[in-house]
């Protein structure tokens, strides 16, 4: 619960209160837990794809009481719009409208999510249309949920269809509550690469998995989120916060690495702990990262130096020498930020780096998918964190309930949901995405 | 049983909270929450929650009564399988060196696979006792059946009774200080204030030179908001050191030698190892960066002047050089805890002197003299501080990554000890 307001505003009499004077009533997110259902209702699927029956199945196979065209009076816990196959604008008319009456039936904690294909300057025009028009669709029906419900869409590109693993994959993690303060946002499928988990509450079952910066906030978070899902965590951080860094480590069967991640020799001696520790490396979370705000009319060079050395100058190096050592299957997950996305006044250095995770995991695709691995960037948006904490209270409710679809900030498990999901074999097929985690912020939408 | 045929104890790792002068970062910190504090961080960083270990021993010198099970109160509130022996040792401020030198033999003999050994104290959370007189009348309060014999005890308490007894580092049968004492000592080795305030300096500038590298990174874990050791003066120069005031053997007047810059202050702080057998090591995948080789204890009669309260590990070393047919020169490192100055000063000078090794430690030929390249490489406790019992804890740890790193050698350890004691190790560095 991000504060007493979202108690207040959901419960008994202050609720009724906050009904009748209009407040916004931040909804709880239907959050992850391995007991929980995929879904807190049945799926209605509409819409037509030649691999419509194959991902039926498999769906039943998940658990989900899955209906097709019609769910009649039934509450609903989701929807799944299959929109790969249409080819005009006017082709939509029926789905959507479908959808559209199906809206009102959803449980709160719902999912809306899209199958759809890339638009591109090669397609005919009216193909393209469509396709870009579904991206307008997505994001404007997450702007009209309620209840803590979500919209996102799956994009596959070039051969891949909606039971492609990766797309599979993606499908699930939107579903399921990983996915809670992720809202109008597109994953998009490249590939056939991936394998879904055998057991899919030990999705990193066997992997060794390293977070920096994970003393504390959201890195502490991935720690645990990894550590639940069955990786075996190194938790590394500076020598300084090497206190809390073992109180993490001890609450999960972590080891720990007291590193400055601007050493030279990093990427070392991360390889050296696990791979001598634990056997492999597997998984690597760039999350260590600072900030040293300033209007860059006043900004000094320690401040703009630090914050690049720490947040992207780090990551660079490292991930040069896992490239050189050949880990094989490598998952990269760095930490972007919307903020390098949208640009935040006061930020230019940190939006600097962050922008900068950005191209470099777009650029370094290629080169982890040469091994067999992948890279991937996390951008969440306003977190509830220490580090939030500490805007002021006004502010703060502005920044965490105005600006967002679902009107509050997310926490830094949502943001580890997300990491500990593209980190995983499943998420092969996702190489180079970056991920906003934001609850559909209207900054840099 | 001869050295063959018992298997190798291993150092595998180790862990500190950083060292704190007395009544600073830990004023509020007691024994058990810094030894819980240090065994903590070794946990995270071997991976060891959970985990059953054969053995946890440590303990402190200055010990509340409350604290008779300190060590394995600690175990309770760490992460550690609650199934894990721990004991107490006291053995002043060769407490951590005994409680680890007696897990490695244990290990040695098949006894042990695993096992954590340390120390801790405080001075800032001393106890104090009542007087013995008020003592005396408590207990005879207590004893007391009736009012009347019980109003008959309360009438015994005076004023002066209520004067509380702190511990000092006095010796009880002589009633001098430890420094006192050792300014005897290095008096009579004809110690310099030059030599102490050089061998000061050096130790500040090692540990300093050392944290810079990174040195500490795998062996400290910080505490209570402190992650480096608040005695360290990187800045230290001869100069400000040589104009520091004697602070002990004052009546020596103008020959006094031995300042607060020389010798060490009252510290906090707590410190652990890992020690375990090779299958251990290998079977957890965990380092394995040096052999617990030996180690002998040695007490002088410091009581009767025939000895300097310091110099038992003088008469040690050479028994267990002899012992493992070694020479003084056959190391690479020399550990010798630097309790004062003086202290290390006598002692190298003492295994330099024909006299000393034949008259005293009965000896054809002196030891000889170390290449002081090879002392206390980065830095000792003049500069990290001494927490009596958790500086053996301190030493090992350090010597056994240094000896890693090296990749070959050996090392010698020397650790005095009030009572006119000493507990000497070798350590070697596994090839």
């Amino acid at each position: 619960m991000a504060d007493k307001y979202m108690e207040l505003v959901n419960t008994g009499v202050t609720k009724k209160l906050a009904k009748l004077l209009g407040l916004p009533r931040p909804p709880r997110l239907r959050r992850y837990s391995p007991d929980a259902p995929l879904l807190p209702g049945p799926l209605l699927i509409l819409g037509a794809s030649s691999s419509a029956q194959e991902l039926s199945d498999t769906l039943v196979s998940w658990g989900l009481d899955v209906r097709r065209h019609d769910a009649g009076d039934a509450k609903l816990g989701g929807i799944l719009l299959l929109l790969d196959e249409v080819d005009h604008p006017q082709a939509l008319s029926p789905i959507m409208l479908t959808a559209g009456r199906a809206l009102r039936k959803l449980l709160p904690g719902a999912r809306v999510v899209s199958f759809s294909r890339p638009a591109s300057a090669d397609d005919e025009p009216a193909v393209a249309s469509v396709r870009q028009g579904i991206d307008g669709v997505i994001r404007s029906l997450g702007r009209e949920m309620r209840g803590g419900a979500t919209t996102n869409g799956i994009v596959l590109e070039a051969a891949t269809t909606p039971v492609s693993p990766s797309a599979l994959a993606a499908l699930r993690f939107f579903f399921s509550g990983r996915s809670a303060y992720v809202d109008g946002q597109f994953l998009t499928v490249r590939n056939e690469e991936g394998a879904l988990p055998a057991d899919f509450s030990q999705p990193l079952a066997g992997k060794v998995a390293v977070v920096t910066g994970a003393a504390r906030g959201i890195g502490a978070a991935i720690a645990r989120t990894l550590a639940r899902d069955g990786a075996q965590v190194v938790v590394v951080d500076m020598p300084q916060a090497g206190d809390s860094l073992a109180k993490v480590a001890n609450s999960i069967g972590a080891t720990t690495l007291q590193l400055d991640v601007t050493a030279t020799d990093a990427a070392q001696q991360i390889m050296d702990h696990a791979i001598g520790r634990h056997g492999s490396l597997d998984i690597v979370v760039h999350n260590a990262g600072i900030t040293r705000d300033k209007l860059l009319a006043n900004m000094d060079a320690a401040r703009w130096d630090s914050v690049i050395a720490v947040n992207i100058a780090s990551q660079l190096r490292m991930n040069e020498a896992f490239l050189a050592a050949k880990l094989l299957n490598l998952r990269i997950v760095s930490l972007a930020s919307t903020s390098g996305i949208a640009g935040n006044r006061g930020q230019t250095n940190y939006a600097a780096s962050k922008g900068g995770v950005i191209g470099m995991v777009r650029s370094s695709a290629k080169l982890f998918a040469e091994n067999g691995g992948s890279i991937a960037a996390v951008a969440p948006g306003f977190i509830e964190t220490e580090m939030t904490a500490k805007i002021p209270l006004g502010t703060r409710t502005v920044a965490r309930m105005v600006l967002p679809s679902l009107m509050q900030g997310g926490l830094p498990e949502d943001v580890a949901e997300a990491i500990s999901f593209l980190g995983s074999d499943a998420a092969a097929g996702l190489n180079g995405q970056v991920l906003r985690v934001c609850g559909q912020s209207l900054v840099g939408a | 049983m001869t050295q063959q045929s018992v298997r190798n104890a291993v150092i595998i790792g180790g862990n500190r909270i950083p060292f704190a002068r007395s009544n600073t970062a830990y004023v509020n910190a007691s024994n058990q929450d810094m030894f819980t504090a240090a065994l903590e961080g070794l946990v995270a960083r071997f991976g060891l929650q959970g985990q059953r270990m054969g053995a946890v021993s440590g303990g402190a010198v200055l010990k509340h009564s409350k604290d008779f099970n300190l060590i394995r109160e600690s175990v309770l509130g760490s992460s550690l399988d609650p199934a894990t022996p721990a004991y107490d040792v006291q053995m002043a401020c060769a407490t951590g060196m005994e409680a680890i030198g007696s897990l490695a033999n244990k290990i040695k003999l098949g006894q042990l696979e695993s096992a954590i050994g340390g120390g801790v104290d405080t001075t800032s959370d001393a106890p104090i006792a009542v007087s013995e007189a008020l003592r005396g009348v408590l207990l005879e309060l207590a004893r007391a059946r009736t009012t009347k014999a019980k109003l008959a005890a309360l009438a015994k308490i005076r004023p002066s009774h209520l004067a509380p007894s702190a511990p000092g580092t006095g010796e009880p049968r002589t009633g001098l200080s430890m420094g006192d004492h050792q300014a005897l000592t290095t008096k009579a080795w004809g110690i310099t204030r030059e030599a102490q305030d050089e061998l000061a300096l050096a130790s500040h500038k090692n540990l300093a030179a050392a944290y810079d590298r990174g040195f500490f990174n795998d062996l400290i874990t910080p505490f209570n908001g402190l992650a480096k050791d608040n005695n360290l003066r990187a800045d230290s120069t001869l100069e400000k050191l040589g104009k520091l005031k004697p602070a002990f053997g004052k009546n020596l007047g103008e020959q006094a030698t031995m300042t607060a810059g020389n010798s060490t202050p009252l510290t906090d702080g707590a410190s652990a190892v890992l020690l375990g057998s090779e299958d251990y090591a290998r079977s957890n995948d965990l380092p394995m960066l040096a052999n617990f080789v030996d180690f002998e204890a040695a007490a002088v009669d410091f009581v009767h002047g025939a000895e300097g309260l310091l110099m038992a590990p003088a008469y040690a070393t050479a028994r267990m050089l002899k012992r493992n047919n070694l020479t003084l020169q056959d190391f690479d490192f020399y550990e010798i805890h630097e309790a004062f100055a003086g202290t290390v000063l006598s002692t190298l000078k003492a295994w330099e002197d024909e006299e000393f090794c034949r008259e005293k430690l009965g000896l054809d030929a002196p030891l000889g003299a170390i290449d002081r390249s090879k002392l206390n490489v980065n830095g000792s406790s003049l500069a990290a501080g001494h927490p009596f019992a958790a500086t053996g804890g301190r030493i090992i740890a350090s010597t056994a990554k240094m000896l890693h790193e090296k990749g070959s050698g050996r090392a010698l350890i020397s650790v005095c000890a009030a009572g006119g004691q000493g507990v000497v190790a070798i350590l070697e560095a596994r090839n």
